[in-house]
């Protein structure tokens, strides 16, 4: 079987597979266009006579929790990325399927990190086959370079719920590593050890998978209260001495920056959505976990508090900053989808204004409705943007896969997204003729902010006429990549092989673009 | 003359540079090595590039190293050249484009509220340095820069003060100390530099001394613009000397204090409340205030410390000063802020203002305010504080009819 087929030309102009990994893909149609049929993916009626009357799910190990949940070749396994890098399970799992001889698995995690770069090995020798998730660093590489035998495939966070919920993606096993759970299966993120705040990015897996497995280093007897993972969803319970390890699970980036560049832009930022009349009483933003977006966080703060206003609610990845803003009564609720650091766990702990979320409630296109549509402003990073403000977030300008989507793609819904990106990264323009990777298609994004200029898309005259006479530097979008191209010279094109190597969902599961493979 | 050179910075740490080893050959014309993380974008640019520098220098056989981390065009060719002139000796210049935006002059009594110092030899510093709005950019070739990195920052320099946007700051370089200072402005008066700062400053001669090479270089490149000087004062000598310094040549528009080395030359602690260099600085600023010159104090070196840095700059405007140096873009603000005049003087000077059109408007020529008369030069300080108050945007440039509008309701 070819590793993909039927290539054609989707609705944004770029060449896609229809036909990959066994099964047709629809290519995308455009936003909003593309509506689904049918009834939602169900797994497998259970029975209570199957399971112990005293709810004591508890078996020895991984490896025997994966051989009772009846692994074999070619399966579905999923994890989610809470523990983010510092998660000890996820390689576990391989680790004990490398050692029952298993074959060609789908490795289907929420997203990966550099302390899975291990997973390489098991790629290389038939384990997995291949990764539908994130490819970061090491992974990115070997994925990029054309390592991977199966089609890697990229979803944001929202469209990992509606594959799952569609029945795009069947899991066979989910690995579901809890902070603490009790012998039933009941878990929670908020406290233990290794605590990471919820376990939101899991639920999807507990809810549809034919097997759940909890992993835990902090079991307490029943019951597991609050139960973010109903225990009910879950198979057995596997109890180690260490899930993750604590000072790389609270690693996101929280501080601002100390960058003056990037605070320069963050503070244009902040002005242009005062100016644009979004910074008001009862708005709301999305909260970023990068240096920038934190930075635009303490700038809207600081309005708020000085004019004696209010947020109704962040949108977050929590840490410590909005936590404040929580506490001090400058905003009523944070509708939280991971925390990043200790301040942020304990808030969620603490704080029923903390709200925990899932990708379902928060990002799933496939839903009656999701939070990102409602959010005010949003500010997101790219790698490349180009000039009919279609964006990049997972390759480099050189082809290289480096990021994943996360929720990036469910986030430009939002009534405002805004993308603050440096004009030029070293000798690098941001803003080019094409993108190399089409992650978010430019209709969705509304502002562009460099250093030295703010492009509004033409499609929002609305903002266009609101800041007509404002002091930022307001400039189109060509303007601003001739003048990127002015400092650093025009750039040329990567030479990338015709080979695809990977393919970009859109959120509703619909295929957006496609990663060639470098030329080594 | 060595057959081997090399010129600029590499390493995991050093973005927007690049390192070059030029290794002249018998024959076998001229052979590249290039590594870059730009190279897939730019990777042929830099290749012509390179060819370009060496037939420019009439280097035919050579092999080059080029280890690139993201320079932009300028910073090469700017590490070309200083490689080039460490093996061949040429009269020639390899001059990158002088923007059309870098193209303009300072007055002599333009604000200089801030001026923020930048190594003069490292491009990443540089490139956005301009969009945080000091008054002025100091490239500094003086103790930012190692003494073996000396004669690649000059290249660098050169290039910057003609190919690097600075946004309107005024292009400012501190060359090193006299005498070595003196082949320094070779390679910035030629360029459109605004105002140069001379360190160390002890005598009324150095002054005379960069001045005569100033007039001859401007003869020799038929240049009109003017160079402002600054001196800086940063010993117990330079401070006794103050006045004659100041006053000892038109082309002077302000006086610095350095306190690092006048601390060190005194032999105490350099303290937060600077009660050690109060002398020092009284000194500057009386002399500076007695040849009509701007008083510009010392940087402040805390970068984390903003409401430190905020009562110094409250200190020094006290004490007369009209500016101070700052090393980080973040310190920019704060100055400006603080060196801003306060309500009050701001009060005043709209009576002053608005009385002063008043009289021009009915024509009169004398200015007055109840019963005081108005000299010219109180009204022109006033307008300062106006014109200034309107740029910090503390007030609307139509502030007149707001100032008016009670008396006419």
């Amino acid at each position: 079987m070819k590793k993909y087929d039927k290539l054609v030309t989707n609705a944004a102009g770029r060449v896609v597979p229809t036909f990959f990994n066994g099964k047709e893909h629809t290519p995308y149609l455009g936003v909003g266009k593309y509506k689904p049929t049918g009834r939602k993916y169900a797994p497998p009626i259970a029975t209570c006579a199957n399971y112990p009357a005293d709810g004591d799910k508890r078996v020895p190990s991984i490896k025997d929790a994966l051989v009772r949940a009846g692994i074999r070749d070619g399966m579905t396994i999923s994890s989610h990325h809470h523990f983010r890098n510092g998660d000890l399970i996820a390689m576990q799992v391989f680790d004990a399927a490398h050692e029952l001889g298993i074959k060609d698995l789908v490795w289907f995690p929420s997203a990966s990190f550099p302390c899975q770069e291990r997973m390489i090995q098991y790629l290389e020798d038939g384990t997995v086959q291949r990764i539908e998730g994130s490819m970061n660093g090491p992974l990115g590489k070997f994925t990029s370079e054309g390592g991977m035998r199966g089609m890697s495939v990229l979803r944001s966070h929202g469209g990992r719920y509606q594959a799952v919920q569609d029945g795009d993606v069947h899991i066979d096993i989910a690995i579901i590593a809890a902070p603490t759970a009790d012998p039933f299966g009941n878990a929670t993120g908020d406290r233990g050890p290794a605590a990471c705040g919820l376990l939101g990015f899991a639920l999807a897996d507990s809810q549809y998978a034919d097997r759940v497995i909890v992993v835990t280093d902090n079991i307490v007897p029943f019951p597991c209260i609050p139960w973010q993972i109903h225990g009910n969803y879950v198979d057995f319970v596997v109890e180690v001495d260490k899930v993750g390890l604590p000072e790389r699970i609270v690693s996101g980036t929280t501080e601002i920056t100390k960058s003056p560049d990037r605070l320069l832009i963050a503070e244009m930022t902040a002005q242009f959505c005062d100016e644009a009349g979004i910074v008001r009483d009862g708005f709301s933003y999305q909260a970023g976990a990068g240096g920038t977006a934190l930075s635009i966080g303490i700038y809207f703060e600081q309005m708020l508090r000085e004019r004696k206003m209010k947020a109704r609610f962040i949108r977050a990845g929590s840490n410590k900053y909005p936590v404040k803003m929580l506490e001090d009564g400058l905003v009523d609720y944070i509708l939280d989808g991971q925390t990043f650091d200790l301040e942020g766990v304990r808030s969620m702990r603490e704080n029923p204004g903390h709200v925990n979320t899932s990708p379902f409630t928060s990002y799933n296109y496939h839903g009656k409705g999701n939070f990102a549509s409602m959010v005010d402003v949003v500010v997101l990073g790219a790698t490349e943007i180009d000039v009919d403000f279609n964006a990049n977030v997972v390759t480099h300008s050189d082809g290289y896969l480096l990021h994943g989507i996360g929720g990036w793609q469910n986030c430009l819904f939002s009534k405002c997204t805004i993308l603050p990106v440096p004009l030029f990264r070293d000798r690098m323009p941001v803003i080019v003729d094409r993108v190399t990777t089409l992650c978010g298609p430019g209709e969705l994004i509304d502002v562009i902010v460099t250093e030295r200029g703010i492009a509004i898309n033409p499609l929002r005259q609305d903002l266009i006429e609101k800041l007509k006479n404002s002091k930022l530097p307001i400039k189109t979008i060509q303007e601003l990549k001739e003048e990127a191209e002015q400092i650093c010279g025009r750039p040329e094109k990567p030479q990338l092989s015709d080979e695809l190597v990977s393919v970009i969902k859109w959120v509703d599961g619909t295929v957006l673009d496609a990663v060639r493979k470098v030329i080594v | 003359m060595e057959n081997t050179a090399t010129a600029g910075n590499k390493g995991k740490r050093v973005r927007s540079d690049c390192h070059v080893t030029i290794r002249l050959t018998n024959a076998g014309g001229i052979d590249i090595e290039l590594t870059s993380k730009v190279k897939f974008m730019f990777g042929a640019d830099i290749m012509r590039r390179i060819h370009e520098v060496l037939d420019f220098f009439e280097i035919e056989n050579a092999h080059v190293v080029m280890e690139d981390s993201g320079a932009l065009p300028f910073v090469m060719a700017a590490r070309l050249e200083a490689a080039v002139k460490k093996l061949v000796t040429s009269e020639k210049s390899f001059l990158t484009e002088y923007l059309e935006a870098n193209r303009y002059e300072t007055t002599k009594d333009r604000d200089r509220f801030s001026r923020l110092y930048l190594p003069g030899n490292t491009p990443s510093l540089m490139i956005n340095a301009g969009l945080h709005h000091p008054d002025g950019l100091i490239l500094d070739l003086e103790d930012a820069v190692a003494f073996d990195k000396k004669h690649e920052a000059r290249f660098l320099v050169r290039n910057a003060l003609r190919s690097l946007n600075l946004y309107g700051a005024e292009k400012m370089v501190r060359i090193n100390q006299i005498p070595a200072g003196l082949e320094d402005l070779d390679f910035i008066v030629p360029h459109g530099v605004n105002l140069i700062l001379v360190p160390k400053c002890e005598s009324a001669e150095q002054i005379t001394a960069v001045n005569r090479r100033i007039a001859e270089l401007q003869k020799l490149h038929n240049l009109n613009a003017p160079v402002w000087l600054m001196p800086i004062i940063e010993s117990a000598l330079g401070v006794i000397k103050a006045y004659e310094i100041a006053s000892s040549a038109e082309n002077i528009v302000a006086m610095a204090i350095g306190l690092e080395d006048y601390t060190a030359d005194l032999g105490v602690r350099r303290t937060n409340e600077a009660t050690e260099s109060f002398f020092a600085r009284s000194m500057v600023v009386n002399a500076c205030k007695a040849a009509r010159i701007q008083a510009i104090d010392s940087v402040f070196s805390d970068i984390a410390d903003m409401e430190a840095l905020r009562q110094n700059v409250l200190t020094s405007k006290s004490l007369g000063f009209d500016g101070m140096g700052c090393i980080h873009p973040r310190q920019i603000r704060v100055i400006h802020e603080n060196f801003a005049p306060d309500k009050a003087e701001i009060d005043r000077a709209k009576k002053i203002v608005n009385a002063f059109m008043d009289a021009t408007e009915k024509g009169l020529g004398v200015v007055s305010l109840g019963t005081k008369m108005i000299d010219a030069p109180v009204v022109k300080r006033a307008q300062k504080v106006i014109n200034l108050a309107i740029s910090l945007q503390l007030i609307s440039a139509d502030w007149r009819n707001e100032f008016l509008a009670p008396a006419a309701e």
